[in-house]
């Protein structure tokens, strides 16, 4: 056994100095045109250009002097290579280092932007300072890493989490990351609702647009209209509710009805999984707009004008019922499940009857079930972009107004940001209450215990009503589907309805050439940009994910609770508001990403993460701790352990979580659409672009394809999961061999 | 390959005043200073909540002491983590992986210790010979009976050749037939190889049997430690006497001091005993249910209250001034009728005063 204390080769502390060396001498320090999946800059005056040259090489030409100070912080940790990580000058030497180095880094890029000094004060001191800088790179980037684990290594070396450097790391690495892409977004866009037109902060500003009448206003009880921060809330509210009681029932004739087809009901809920938002939306035009088959079915049965009743908040409403019941019901049915078949027995046997039984102890028990799926439709209601953008109408609501302010010929960055204060207020109390609420009751009654009683079956007063709704409900969600495929293949809908594939050539034709594939259509770019970016932020969404629920189920440490509150906030924070944060963040120095597929990426995994972590955490709480520990005592190291044991047991999980990553990827449209560039569209954005070129033909034909290809990928994942077992402890082993 | 042996780096184990507090004022563990000789099994025992699996924990590296000194070998591993500890555990679950077969589970500590490929092998299959599993390396544990995964346990630990061998609770899934077995069969092993042993358990027979030195804890402190028999024959207050076997605590008078024997009186009985340092006046006197003789013609006065018949004895449930005690009788055929006014008196040995 080698003696670890006194050992003093670091080979960790080794790589991150090299990394720091490599990052500031070798590598361009900025961002080079063309993102950083270009290399051109290797042919192109490398490593003299300004543009590509390494800080080392810039510093050498007399050039952003400011970046000098780095090279102390990466000369510091080369004295203490030779020292044992007990020592407590090894410890210091790294924490100063580290810190300085990621401080002044943070520190110059946010002092100098591209227009030099971003502050007054500071060119009141130093006076003008004649150059400029751009976005970080590669250089800059890596440099920042290289800090940023040398400072965690030191403060393992000082003793925190038993001196554990890869649990530190990785909390050092997962902190950093979330403020970077979530708080610091956040707190810029809170910053830009005080700054008035010409760059000044004023409070007056604020109030003037908070208590903007578009927002606040009451006029729809005087037959005018209402402010958007009521529509919204309103039409939350309602969401809610329907979404729960809806998806009760579906989950009641899953589990305690005769119902024979329960698993082509269960089906149905794959769907929101997988259909863009705003598709359903499209499908109720289909049926029920101003040249919708229904209503012109009524039209000509009665003899009236079409109207367009549908545009506002009757079709909105509709629209998400039926894209967020499912998720409700996904909530409800494990509650629902959860109830103990005995206790439901042990009312039955003290004389209540099956109506009493329901009424006093079914129900009661899934009272945080129904909270738990109120709160979800409402959140998803308050952040959902793409059905009032095709429904909306004029009824408006915050997600699209906040839209409109940065895209619209208003271009009103500090309306924009109150706007998405005020939805972020709403969705972040539902959060926190939802918190609260959950914090204090627990009817949690499945039990490691077997529980061999069967669930009762509804009073038949309940079943009838509850059958028929949600059969009609799940009818009228089929017959949707089926506009949508209908849809794509007729003409031009309500005026022509011959059949044609003609939208799907338009969209996805393909050219054969001598000894090449051209892909002609029209949605092949946004789409392999989707599957590509898709492909690159689900891993990466997952990785995170799970290192974050290793790290909350796992291990202990100060401000864990403050931890897992900032990973899972990015779930309540609506797309939109996710968008608007980005673009005013990220256009400008020192992290300056905007209009890349970078931005894109890096907002897929930010707005995914807390899936992976629920997911992560859901599996990694059935593990048993001795399992860990066990290899702890048998000489692994943390990361080895989590490596080694940890991570194969996982398997499902990590599938799960990266199909489900890929797919929201690919669904997304509400953070999404302030994002893409000319250079990276995405298919959503694409197809909603299309839509407001009254283009439906190809826009319906393109989402049916992005249905089935998502259909593909969640069945690929059942296939896999399906075959990837896990030998359990159990008695009877079933399987052979692996 | 087989020459491969399995030797032992038995080493002793030092407590020097280590407590533990969780959160901020949760005291598991309280100022304990405890020595574990090297190539001796010694036994953590005690009621739930007592402490001792935080004190294995702290061996193992699991839990770090809040203050005071860990010593392994003439090593302080104080601040050292599980990872660099030479010391393996077998758990109360096992914790065998699930996803790995017998073979890798037993080879998986040796890969971390820088053995080659071969030599770690070679070490794994004779640790699953030496636990009587050869021919089970290629199952997976969900294949194996819960005696068999305790054994793989126990190889994945020993082939390490850890300073010092922790066991948590092992017996505790077993059902009571094997559970004499594995003991005896640690027991074995552990005197075979020379090992050092800290094993944990809240069973006082298993403690007894499988024991050189056993630490009694209560309230996360050392009650007493002792030998088996010390402990057993002379506890040193009512908590250990009644923790170890059962136990009738009785008050009495010391009556009498004669050099090291005390005379004692309950109730006009008399008898003499070892004095353990008491001078005369009240005192507590531990008497084993089957240290009792019923039937004599003196003693204490008692009535039957309970009379009940397990097949190899009767037991008896006696009331009478001093309170209630417990008996066990061997005389099955003449069993006495509840409600049977008897004297009751002291077996010559066995009866103990106790200081504490």
């Amino acid at each position: 056994m080698i003696d670890q204390t006194s050992k003093t080769t670091h080979p960790v502390l080794i790589f991150w100095i090299t990394a720091g060396w490599v990052g500031f001498c070798l590598l361009p320090w900025y961002m080079v045109d063309g993102g950083l999946w270009s290399f051109e800059w290797l042919l192109d005056g490398y490593p003299f250009d300004e543009d590509y040259a390494p800080a080392a090489f810039l510093i050498g030409q007399g050039e952003k002097l400011w970046l000098a100070p780095l090279l102390i912080a990466l000369a510091l940790p080369l004295l203490v290579l030779k020292r044992t990580k007990s020592d407590p000058i090894y410890a210091s030497i790294l924490i100063l280092s580290g810190a300085l180095g990621f401080g002044w880094l943070i520190a110059q890029g946010f002092s100098i932007g591209i227009r030099g000094f971003n502050f007054n004060w500071l060119e009141a001191m130093f006076g003008e300072l004649g150059d400029r800088q751009f976005g970080m790179g590669y250089g800059a980037m890596i440099c920042a890493s290289s800090f940023l684990f040398l400072l965690t290594q030191g403060i393992a070396a000082r003793g925190a989490i038993n001196g554990d450097v890869f649990v530190v790391s990785a909390i050092g690495g997962v902190i950093t990351i979330v403020t970077a892409f979530v708080f610091f977004p956040i707190a810029k866009m809170l910053f830009a609702a005080f700054i008035t037109e010409d760059g000044a902060y004023s409070i007056a500003v604020f109030f003037s647009k908070f208590f903007d009448d578009r927002l606040w206003g009451l006029g729809c009880f005087q037959g005018s209209r209402c402010g958007a921060a009521w529509n919204s809330l309103f039409l939350a509210i309602l969401v809610g509710v329907i979404t729960t009681v809806l998806g009760l029932c579906f989950a009641l004739v899953v589990t305690r009805s005769g119902f024979r087809h329960k698993r082509a009901l269960r089906a149905l809920t794959v769907l929101p999984i997988i259909t863009p938002p705003f598709v359903i939306g499209l499908a109720l035009i289909l049926l029920f707009g101003l040249s919708g088959s229904v209503t012109r079915f009524f039209a000509e049965l009665f003899g009236t004008q079409p109207t367009r009743w549908l545009y506002g908040m009757p079709g909105i409403l509709i629209a998400q019922t039926l894209a967020f019941t499912p998720i409700a019901f996904l909530v409800l049915i494990g509650v629902v499940e959860g109830v103990s078949p005995s206790m439901e027995e042990a009312a039955q046997t003290l004389r209540a009857s099956r109506w009493q039984t329901f009424k006093t102890v079914s129900l009661p028990m899934m009272r945080p079930g129904l909270a738990n799926a109120f709160l979800l439709g409402f959140i998803e209601s308050m952040a959902d972009f793409g059905n009032p953008l095709v429904l909306g109408g004029n009824f408006d609501v915050l997600s699209t107004e906040i839209f409109f302010a940065i895209v619209g010929a208003q271009y009103d960055q500090g309306r924009a940001a109150i706007l998405a204060m005020v939805l972020l207020f709403f969705t972040l109390s539902a959060f926190y209450a939802q918190r609260v609420w959950l914090g204090k009751k627990s009817y949690t009654t499945v039990t490691g215990k077997g529980d061999a009683g069967v669930h009762p079956l509804m009073p038949t007063g309940l079943s009838v009503p509850v059958l028929l709704i949600a059969l009609g409900w799940a009818l009228f969600t089929i017959v949707v589907y089926a506009m949508i495929i209908y849809g794509s293949v007729v003409e031009l809908w309500g005026v022509d309805n011959s059949l044609t594939i003609k939208h799907y050539v338009t969209a996805f034709s393909v050219r054969f050439e001598e000894d090449s594939i051209r892909w002609t259509g029209a949605a092949w770019d946004s789409f392999w940009t989707t599957i590509t970016i898709a492909a690159i932020a689900a891993p990466l969404t997952a990785a995170v994910g799970l290192v974050t629920a290793y790290l909350l189920t796992r291990q202990s440490f100060a401000g864990k609770n403050a931890f897992e509150f900032g990973t899972m906030l990015s779930f309540a924070i609506p797309g939109t508001v996710i968008g608007v944060s980005y673009i005013l963040a990220f256009n400008v120095p020192p992290i300056e990403i905007t209009g890349t597929g970078v931005i894109l990426v890096v907002s897929f995994i930010f707005r995914n993460m807390p899936v992976g972590v629920r997911a992560g955490i859901a599996s990694m709480s059935q593990l048993d701790r001795s399992l860990d520990e066990s290899s702890l005592t048998l000489g692994a190291n943390s990361w080895q352990t989590f490596r080694n044991v940890i991570l194969p047991l996982l398997r499902p999980a990590i599938l799960a979580a990266l199909v489900y990553s890929f797919v929201r990827a690919m669904t997304a449209i509400s953070a999404v659409i302030f994002l893409v560039s000319a250079e990276y569209d995405m298919a959503t954005s694409y197809i909603i672009g299309r839509v407001e070129n009254n283009d439906y033909g190809l826009a319906i034909a393109y989402s049916t394809t992005l249905i089935f290809v998502m259909l593909a990928a969640v069945g690929l994942l059942q296939l896999l999961v399906g075959r990837v077992q896990i030998g359990r402890r159990t008695q009877h082993g079933t399987e052979a061999s692996r | 390959m087989t020459d491969t042996k399995i030797g032992s780096k038995a080493a002793p184990v030092r407590f020097e005043n280590v407590s533990k507090v969780f959160g901020k004022d949760v005291v598991a563990v309280d100022n304990i200073n405890l020595h574990v000789e090297a190539g001796k099994l010694v036994t953590l025992l005690g009621p739930s909540g007592c402490g001792k699996t935080t004190t294995l924990r702290m061996i193992a590296g699991l839990e770090m002491a809040s203050s005071g000194k860990i010593l392994i070998g003439d090593r302080d591993v104080t601040k050292l983590p599980a990872t660099d500890r030479d010391v393996s555990m077998v758990f109360q679950s096992y914790a065998l992986f699930p996803h790995m077969s017998v073979l890798e589970n037993v080879k998986y500590g040796l890969t971390f210790s820088g053995f080659a490929k071969d030599e770690a092998r070679s070490r794994a299959l004779y640790g699953l010979e030496l636990v009587g599993l050869q021919g089970f390396d290629n199952r997976l544990p969900s294949e194996l009976s819960g005696g068999q995964q305790q054994r793989v346990a126990v190889a994945r630990a020993l082939v390490l050749e850890p300073q010092v061998l922790l066991f948590d609770e092992p017996l505790s899934n077993l059902d009571a037939k094997l559970r004499r077995q594995v003991r005896e069969d640690i027991r074995a092993i552990q005197q075979d190889l020379g090992l050092t042993v800290v094993y944990v358990t809240h069973d006082q027979e298993e403690a007894l049997a499988v024991s050189d030195e056993i630490v009694v804890m209560r309230n996360a402190a050392i009650a007493q430690m002792g030998t088996p028999r010390q402990l057993y024959d002379a506890p040193n207050d009512r908590f250990v006497a009644d923790f170890i076997g059962e136990a009738n605590l009785l008050n009495c008078q010391i009556v009498d001091i004669n050099g090291d024997a005390a005379t004692i009186e309950i109730e006009g009985y008399r008898h003499t005993l070892p004095r353990r340092g008491l001078s005369e006046g009240n005192a507590t006197i531990a008497v084993r249910p089957s240290r009792l003789v019923i039937g004599s013609d003196q003693g204490i006065p008692a009535k039957v209250a309970k009379a009940t018949y397990v097949g190899v004895r009767m037991e008896y449930t006696l009331i009478g001034a001093f309170g209630q005690v417990f008996a066990v009788h061997d005389d099955v055929d003449a069993p006495l009728d509840p409600g049977t006014e008897i004297r009751m008196g002291f077996a010559d040995k066995g009866p103990v005063l106790l200081p504490g």
